[in-house]
């Protein structure tokens, strides 16, 4: 079936299998291998991506659900030189490890911090990520790194 | 992933069609339970037909006594809304506290209560509140809907529309949510209306159900000890390797309690 939909501002016009989701679209179709596949049973979070302002898990998303979406991946976000502040902020407070749950980690962070109206602290921030998970259990500096970027956003 | 055919009906008429046309097809609301349900080859319908192009089944009205919420109605939005923060506010708190934030933006009121998860949060409001669940053939109370383990009174085809709360005086919602899946282990929802105090619970029994015992004990008046007493049957109360029946059934009372203390205040 055909599948429109626009990735980083780029408008795509795809051949899709019925029953594709929306993260083999965007890893294997558009070669966007940032999107992480963990668990693909829709707990981790490393597949998390923005469509149409939200983040969801595009492991757990039909490609047909993405009809005429608005995509944004890790890629769209930033780039070298000219990082997102969300990306700079986990660089800075070294809110990695493995880095396998990192750009799942960073769309969350950002639609957290877009919604959260200047209102986020430790706990917020906790709760506010839950469905990303760290198996580095680097948490500590990730929440410092959120609270940092939410200044900056 | 077995194959299937993909519909995107934009009106109610042509997705009932759809459904009608095709024995084994499945809807598709926000697609929380489903896709994973599909991918792990425990539902293989032949078509599935995605309800989110459907005009007017998604949004929130505010009358004076009632507040109505689209079947696809995302938890995000419930939880934002200042017309259910203002009505109920007990039932934005509740949205707010389905799963994770991911699943809030995809998972919707109407694929919640046609899927009827035993541990499922919206389906104690609906009971607590004597929600009326309005289908594209009928309007239900909430009473007549929970049927059992993800039972209820829908019949094949049968598409939720909306569903419409009448608004308490008061209300509560607490839960002891599950720390990975953040379904509730148990909950337990209170609300003022009418003439006395109504609860519903969920997470214990096969589906949500209404704890009358208690709402006797209560007479119109939340005590919260009076859920320590009360009567509660947990011989037919889900017992898996999370918490065992009478577990549930303590997990029950203390829920109650709390929803009924924060009523109360």
């Amino acid at each position: 079936m055909k599948l429109s939909l626009t990735v980083n501002e780029t408008a795509h016009e795809l051949e899709v299998a019925p029953n594709a989701l929306l993260v083999e679209i965007i890893r294997g179709d558009l070669g966007l291998t940032g999107t992480h596949v963990g668990c693909d049973t829709s707990q981790c979070g490393a597949c998390t991506v923005e469509m149409d302002g939200r983040a969801v898990k595009s492991c757990t998303v039909l490609a047909g659900q993405a009809q005429d979406a608005r995509v944004t991946t890790i890629e769209g976000l930033g780039a070298p030189g000219n990082l997102h502040p969300m990306q700079t902020a986990f660089q800075a407070h070294h809110a990695l490890q493995c880095g396998f749950c990192t750009p799942g980690m960073i769309i969350s962070a950002i639609d957290l911090v877009k919604r959260a109206d200047g209102r986020l602290d430790e706990a917020a921030v906790r709760e506010g990520l839950a469905g990303n998970l760290c198996r580095c259990t680097g948490y500590h500096n990730i929440v410092e790194a959120v609270l940092a970027a939410a200044g900056q956003m | 992933m077995n194959g299937f055919d993909y519909h995107r009906p934009e009106t109610l008429e042509a997705a009932v069609a759809a459904r009608a046309g095709a024995p084994d097809s499945a809807y598709l609301a926000g697609g929380m339970t489903l896709i994973p349900t599909l991918k792990q080859g425990l539902a293989e319908p032949s078509d599935v037909i995605d309800l989110a192009a459907v005009a007017g089944l998604a949004g929130i009205g505010l009358e004076v006594d009632r507040l109505t919420i689209g079947a696809m109605t995302r938890h995000a939005d419930v939880a934002a809304s200042a017309e259910v923060q203002r009505a109920i506010p007990a039932l934005a708190y509740l949205a707010s506290e389905i799963g994770d934030a991911q699943v809030r933006n995809r998972g919707t009121l109407g694929g919640s209560l046609a899927n009827s998860d035993p541990a499922a949060d919206y389906p104690a409001a609906v009971i607590a509140l004597g929600a009326r669940i309005v289908t594209d053939r009928r309007t239900m109370a909430a009473d007549d809907y929970f049927k059992g383990l993800f039972e209820t009174a829908l019949e094949p085809g049968e598409l939720i529309r909306a569903v419409e709360f009448p608004v308490p005086r008061r209300a509560a919602y607490r839960k002891f949510r599950h720390p990975a899946s953040r379904y509730a282990v148990a909950g337990v929802f209170v609300a003022e209306i009418g003439e006395g105090i109504r609860v519903g619970v969920t997470g214990a029994g096969p589906c949500a159900f209404r704890w009358t015992a208690l709402e006797t004990a209560l007479a119109g008046k939340p005590a919260p000890a009076a859920a320590e007493t009360a009567p509660l049957d947990f011989r037919r109360f889900n017992a898996d390797l999370h918490a065992s029946a009478e577990y549930r059934a303590q997990l029950v009372r203390v829920m109650a309690r709390r929803a009924l203390a924060n009523l109360a205040a």
